[in-house]
């Protein structure tokens, strides 16, 4: 269904390389990624993965050193100083720490790009205090940002980044910031504006809780490449790669019980059946299985679990428990504790 | 000396001193602000870094803060007399004040507008913003507060350097100073020169500082 859609932000072996006195950083290596219009695609990794050195190459705020991008049609690398100014009117972007400016009220903040884009005082105004009723802040127009609370603040950003009406929106770390409750609400405004005004959002994020929220299609960087790309639902129930496991694990696989070997990770994915098997496969073997973990989640609007299980240590129980497991229809993946280990270890 | 001689030196005088601290503060901000924003603006963490031009005026700019007023203004004679024709009164001393208070003035506006958050620049540079609506939207705009604060700093050394040109034929409160109580011993008029400065240092003081503080939004 996607590949219908038209490409609006292709990524053509984009790279980013810095140059600094103890040697070349490689932010970026090979960076290919195609995101569609309308959709609203998630970037995950670690920090200091390249994620936000990625999205910051989309608007050239961040200068590639090779490869090349194209938003909108326009190839970012061929326009001179004015023309790149012109296309960024066209891609909004939020930050995780808001970046509004703390002299100006909320409808001053949001008249700004629309003085940038030279739309006059009257009119600017207007959209501005529409864009706050869009957001919900319809009552804060005279307010200014040491007013507001974090959540409002980002409602503030994201009014003012769709001020010239941008056909994309980058969100770099846009809930970082905030706590659970405004994230939740943060989230639940840019799937909102997506399905009303069929924007395409770029969302970058540390959390995988971020990306299962919203987003259709995810990218994972880990060390400066691209590990993993697809659909969200997909890589949540099977993911390939060391650091996909390490992401849509329970608590990053951080927990203190990533110590314990033979564990595994069962996701049901809304099809299951009603059969309690667990239960039933404690039964069967007559072995007690650990329960380390539970949970379960809501992607793309479909319902999703996993548990964490710890298998008996006999090699030969544990491998029929999961062939029994399999049997039943279930996604089961044996987690590596060392995979998830190397991975923090590089983190930086 | 009568009183009624006193009272007319003395509000003369203290005219002189405004007149020229004003507009020595005025023509020092004309040359120092742009030289200020340039200074931000090259930085090689700036916008349109230019390691040259920066280090070129950075250097000019430390060279004249570190020659001391007095000495300046002495250096500086054959230069002003050839300029301006005199190196006595307001007129031979506002050059040299102008030529020590502009590299003043462009390192207050430089140490302002760094403080500026760089990712509220970042946003408006992802907006699309041309660098003239960064630096009068965003860098001026933003640093208002640290620049009316920095404004009262710098009025206020200008208004010293004023009384210290006193020693060098410069007009106003410093002359009184210097003239009737270093050379003539004349404590009451002198005193009274002390007291005036330091009421006009007050209000300058005041003034941006309150200035500073009302226009501030972040509260």
């Amino acid at each position: 269904m996607l590949d219908n859609q038209s490409v609006i932000i292709r990524l053509k072996n984009l790279s980013k390389t810095y140059t600094t006195k103890s040697g070349d950083v490689h932010a970026l290596r090979d960076i290919n990624l195609e995101i569609h219009q309308g959709e609203i695609f998630g970037v995950i990794g670690l920090s200091g993965a390249g994620k936000s050195t990625l999205v910051r190459c989309i608007n050239y705020l961040e200068r590639p050193t090779g490869g090349e991008v194209m938003v909108d049609g326009k190839i970012l690398g061929e326009l001179n100083n004015n023309e790149l100014n012109q296309t960024r009117q066209g891609i909004g972007m939020i930050f995780q720490q808001f970046n509004l400016l703390m002299q100006k009220t909320t409808v001053e903040n949001i008249c700004f790009p629309l003085e940038i884009a030279k739309v006059p005082k009257d009119q600017a105004r207007k959209r501005a205090l529409e864009l706050l009723e869009m957001v919900g802040l319809a009552d804060k127009a005279k307010a200014y940002p040491a007013q507001l609370s974090g959540g409002q603040k980002q409602r503030v950003a994201i009014a003012r980044a769709l001020a010239t009406n941008p056909k994309v929106l980058l969100c770099d770390e846009a809930t970082s910031a905030l706590d659970p409750a405004s994230t939740r609400s943060i989230l639940a405004l840019l799937k909102d504006i997506n399905a009303k005004l069929g924007i395409t959002i770029v969302i970058i994020t540390h959390e995988m809780s971020v990306i299962e929220e919203i987003c259709q299609r995810v990218a994972i960087i880990d060390k400066s490449r691209i590990a993993e790309c697809g659909n969200v639902r997909e890589i949540f129930a099977r993911p390939q790669s060391n650091i996909a496991k390490t992401l849509v694990f329970p608590n990053h696989g951080q927990t203190n019980t990533m110590t314990n070997t033979n564990c595994c990770r069962i996701v049901f994915d809304g099809h299951s059946s009603y059969e309690p098997v667990i239960a039933n496969m404690v039964l069967e073997f007559k072995q007690p299985v650990n329960i380390i973990l539970a949970d379960s989640k809501n992607i793309g609007g479909r319902a999703f679990g996993q548990i964490v299980l710890q298998l008996p240590s006999d090699a030969a129980v544990a491998a029929k428990m999961q062939q029994y497991l399999q049997m039943k229809g279930l996604t089961v993946e044996v987690f590596e504790a060392d995979a998830s280990l190397e991975v923090s270890a590089n983190d930086r | 000396m009568t009183a009624e001689q006193m009272v007319e030196i003395l509000s003369s005088e203290t005219v002189n001193t405004l007149v020229l601290t004003i507009t020595s503060t005025l023509f020092a901000y004309i040359i120092g602000l742009p030289l200020g924003i340039i200074l931000i603006l090259t930085d090689k963490d700036g916008i349109h870094p230019n390691a040259v031009t920066n280090s070129v005026l950075g250097f000019v700019v430390n060279m004249l803060r570190s020659v001391p007023f007095l000495i300046l203004m002495v250096w500086m004679i054959p230069v002003t007399r050839e300029i301006v024709g005199t190196t006595i009164g307001n007129k031979g001393t506002m050059l040299p004040l102008v030529v020590a208070a502009a590299p003043f003035v462009a390192r207050m506006v430089e140490s302002s507008i760094k403080e500026v958050d760089h990712g509220i620049i970042e946003a408006a540079q992802s907006m699309g913003a041309p660098t003239g609506k960064i630096i009068t939207k965003v860098m001026l705009g933003e640093a208002l507060p640290s620049l009316l604060v920095g404004f009262s700093i710098t009025i206020t050394t200008i208004l010293g350097y004023t009384a210290l040109a006193g020693f060098a034929g410069g007009g106003g409160l410093g002359k009184v100073a210097v003239n009737y109580g270093y050379y003539k011993y004349q404590d009451d008029i002198m005193t009274l020169a002390v007291i005036l400065l330091v009421i006009l240092v007050q209000i300058f003081q005041e003034t941006g500082m309150r200035l500073a503080k009302r226009c501030d939004k972040r509260q």
